[in-house]
């Protein structure tokens, strides 16, 4: 599965307790994606040793201050791999 | 200016580096090494390079958008360990650059990154409250000016594209490029 730009996405809520590349401050926010950027092994994979990694999409995705804090009129891009996001 | 040794990332960086010696990971020598051959060719001067090019040269800075890897290796900016996104500013949109997660940026094109930008403060407020971060800055951006706060939370480094400034039309390359700044590479500044 691939997310076209402009496609809404939430991001996992889930706390894993390995490595991730998830900021705390998005999980569980809907956002949109802004583009593909490449295809990356999955931090998580390579910080837990898995060989080989997962190689997955990685993608700018867009998520509005006021979403996220409440407050705020401006917008934050955050780079997240293609299983961090379920379809909105 | 604060030096980087009395900061506490630097603490905790050499007690990295100290259990990274201790497991034979590497030694003292080849960090010495690896950091001096980076740092010697490491510099904000590149990026601004790139900039004064992409504001005279319409070609150059649609290379730079699509492709900035692409874009760096066509100044003499090869190999990058990472994959270059710039973002362009507008007069009506303003983009800064900010790692919540650590503290990556493109090193090779910005050179060092400074003190604040690894600072616990910036990292937690530039996401939260760009517009009062940037105001610290002496960047006062008025209410209608779009701000984007880019996280590299992912192997992509960002890199602000500024605004050509107004009556700079005679300059010439070096002029331009002596206008650049860091702080206008990151999004701090202007320019």
């Amino acid at each position: 599965m691939s997310y076209e730009a402009g496609a809404r996405v939430r991001v996992k809520a889930a706390d894993p307790d390995h490595h991730t590349r998830v900021p705390r401050y998005v999980r569980g926010h809907t956002g949109v994606i802004v583009t593909a950027i490449d295809q990356w092994p999955v931090p998580d994979d390579c910080a837990r040793g898995i060989d080989p990694p997962r190689a997955e999409t990685c993608y700018a995705v867009r998520f509005s201050a006021a979403d996220l804090w409440g407050s705020g009129d401006h917008a934050v891009t955050v780079d997240l791999w293609e299983s961090y996001l379920d379809r909105a | 200016m604060t030096g980087h040794d009395d900061l506490p990332v630097a603490a905790r960086a050499r007690r990295l580096e100290e259990r990274l010696i201790a497991a034979g990971l590497t030694s003292d020598d080849e960090m010495d090494e690896f950091l001096t051959r980076l740092y010697t060719r490491a510099s904000p001067v590149n990026g601004a390079r790139m900039v004064a090019r992409a504001w005279t040269d319409p070609q150059y800075r649609d290379l730079l958008l699509s492709d900035g890897d692409a874009a760096a290796k066509d100044m003499g900016f090869g190999d990058l360990s990472y994959a270059l996104r710039i973002v362009p500013n507008t007069e009506i949109t303003h983009n800064v650059i900010v790692c919540t997660l650590c503290s990556c940026y493109p090193v090779s094109l910005l050179g060092p990154s400074p003190g604040w930008y690894k600072s616990f403060a910036y990292r937690s407020r530039t996401v939260r409250e760009p517009r009062t971060v940037l105001a610290e800055f002496g960047l006062g951006l008025p209410d209608e000016v779009e701000i984007t706060v880019w996280d590299s939370t992912s192997e992509a480094r960002y890199m602000v594209l500024p605004v050509r400034p107004a009556g700079t039309e005679a300059l010439g390359a070096d002029e331009l490029t002596a206008l650049v700044t860091r702080n206008g590479l990151i999004g701090t500044a202007l320019v």
